[in-house]
C-alpha cells in the first residue's frame, strides 16, 4: 500500500489568524527570531495497490475539488510515500 | 408556503429556523441531510451550526451531503435558498455562492448583536426591506471573514449582489464589510449573521424602545413568503 500526501496552505495573500496566534505564542516563549508562522494541512491518503498515474490523477483532482477551496487555499504539494510509517519517518 | 430546513450532523439553529418560519406565517418542513428528498418544499434554509465539527473546512463536508445534490438542482432551478452562518459556508463550498469564509481576523469567536445595512432589497429573501435599511440581528461565528478575489469582489459590488454589510464595526475582517451576498438570480442568499434569532419580541436584540424586542430578522422570512404569493 502506498500513501499519497497532499499539502494545503491558506493563500499567501490572506491573513492566517491561526498562524498569527501560534507566532505570538512562540514570541512569549522567548523565540523572537521567528517573525511569522502559517498553518496549513497535510492529508495522507492510503491507496489500495500502487500509487500509479491513475491514483495520482484522482488525488490531484480531489485535492482541488474537495481537499482545498481555491478561493481561500492553495494545494502546495502532492507526493507519494511508501506507507504512513514512511511518511512519518521522512519527517 | 412550505419552507424546508435541512438538519446536518452538527446543525444547531435548525429548530430556531423552523420557529422563525412558523412565526413568519409559513409551514416549516424538517429535512434530513442523508436523504435525496426535498419533500416538495417551496424554499429552503440551510441553518447555522458546526456541521461535521467544521472538519476539513467549515461547511465543506456538509456541502457533499446526499441532499445537497437536490439543493443544488433546486437552487439552479430558481428555488429560494437561504444559508445562515454555517449554511452560508455550505453555499460557498457548494459553489452556489461566490467567495469563501475564513477565520475571524482577531482569531476570536464573536457573539454580539450586529448592526447591518441591507443593500440589496430585490433578492428573494430581502424584498421586505427598504433600500439601505439598517437592522440589528445577532452575529455568532468563528469563521465569518468573507474573502473573494478582487475580480469576484468587483463583480459582486458592480452587480449589486452585496445583500448586507456590517455597519458600526466590522466584526471579523470581512472584505468590504460584507455580511451577506446573493447569486446573480437573487434566489440564493448567504448571511453570516442570524435573522432567525430576531423574530419574536422578548427574545431578540435590544432596541431603543425595549429590551430584547428586536424582530428585524423576521423580514427575511416574510420577504420570501410575499415573493411566493406574488409568483403564485
Amino acid at each position: 500500500m502506498s500513501v499519497i500526501v497532499v499539502e494545503v496552505m491558506p493563500k499567501a495573500e490572506l491573513l492566517d489568524p491561526q498562524g498569527k496566534a501560534v507566532a505570538r505564542a512562540l514570541g512569549r516563549l522567548g523565540q523572537t527570531q521567528f517573525s511569522a508562522v502559517r498553518v496549513g494541512k497535510r492529508f495522507e491518503i492510503t491507496v489500495d495497490g500502487p500509487a500509479d498515474a491513475a491514483a495520482l490523477a484522482a488525488v490531484t483532482e480531489l485535492a482541488d475539488s474537495v481537499l482545498s477551496n481555491s478561493v481561500i487555499e492553495d494545494v502546495v504539494g502532492i507526493h507519494v510515500v511508501e506507507s504512513v510509517a514512511a511518511a512519518a519517518a521522512v519527517n | 408556503m412550505r419552507i424546508g430546513v435541512v438538519t446536518f450532523p452538527g446543525s444547531l439553529d435548525d429548530r430556531d429556523a423552523q420557529r422563525a418560519i412558523r412565526l413568519a406565517g409559513a409551514e416549516p418542513v424538517a429535512l434530513w441531510h442523508g436523504e435525496h428528498d426535498l419533500h416538495g418544499v417551496d424554499a429552503l434554509v440551510l441553518p447555522g451550526g458546526f456541521s461535521y465539527g467544521d472538519y476539513l473546512r467549515a461547511g465543506a463536508i456538509a456541502s457533499l451531503s446526499p441532499i445537497m445534490a437536490e439543493v443544488i438542482d433546486a437552487a439552479n432551478g430558481g428555488m429560494p435558498v437561504l444559508g445562515i452562518c454555517n449554511g452560508f459556508q455550505m453555499l460557498t463550498e457548494a459553489h452556489l455562492l461566490e467567495g469563501g469564509l475564513i477565520r475571524n481576523e482577531a482569531g476570536r469567536f464573536i457573539c454580539r448583536d450586529q448592526q447591518l445595512r441591507i443593500e440589496n432589497s430585490t433578492s428573494d429573501w430581502t424584498t421586505g426591506f427598504t433600500a439601505n435599511q439598517e437592522i440589528t440581528i445577532p452575529l455568532k461565528n468563528g469563521e465569518g471573514s468573507f474573502m473573494a478575489s478582487s475580480e469576484t469582489l468587483e463583480r459582486l459590488e458592480g452587480e449589486g449582489r452585496i445583500v448586507a454589510r456590517y455597519i458600526g464595526v466590522n466584526p471579523n475582517g470581512s472584505l468590504g464589510d460584507i455580511a451577506g451576498v446573493t447569486n446573480a438570480r437573487g434566489n440564493v442568499v448567504g448571511l453570516m449573521p442570524h435573522p432567525e434569532h430576531a423574530v419574536e419580541a422578548g427574545f431578540g436584540p435590544d432596541t431603543a424602545q425595549a429590551m430584547s424586542s428586536g424582530v428585524d430578522g423576521l423580514t427575511f422570512f416574510t420577504s420570501v413568503i410575499a415573493r411566493a404569493l406574488v409568483n403564485a
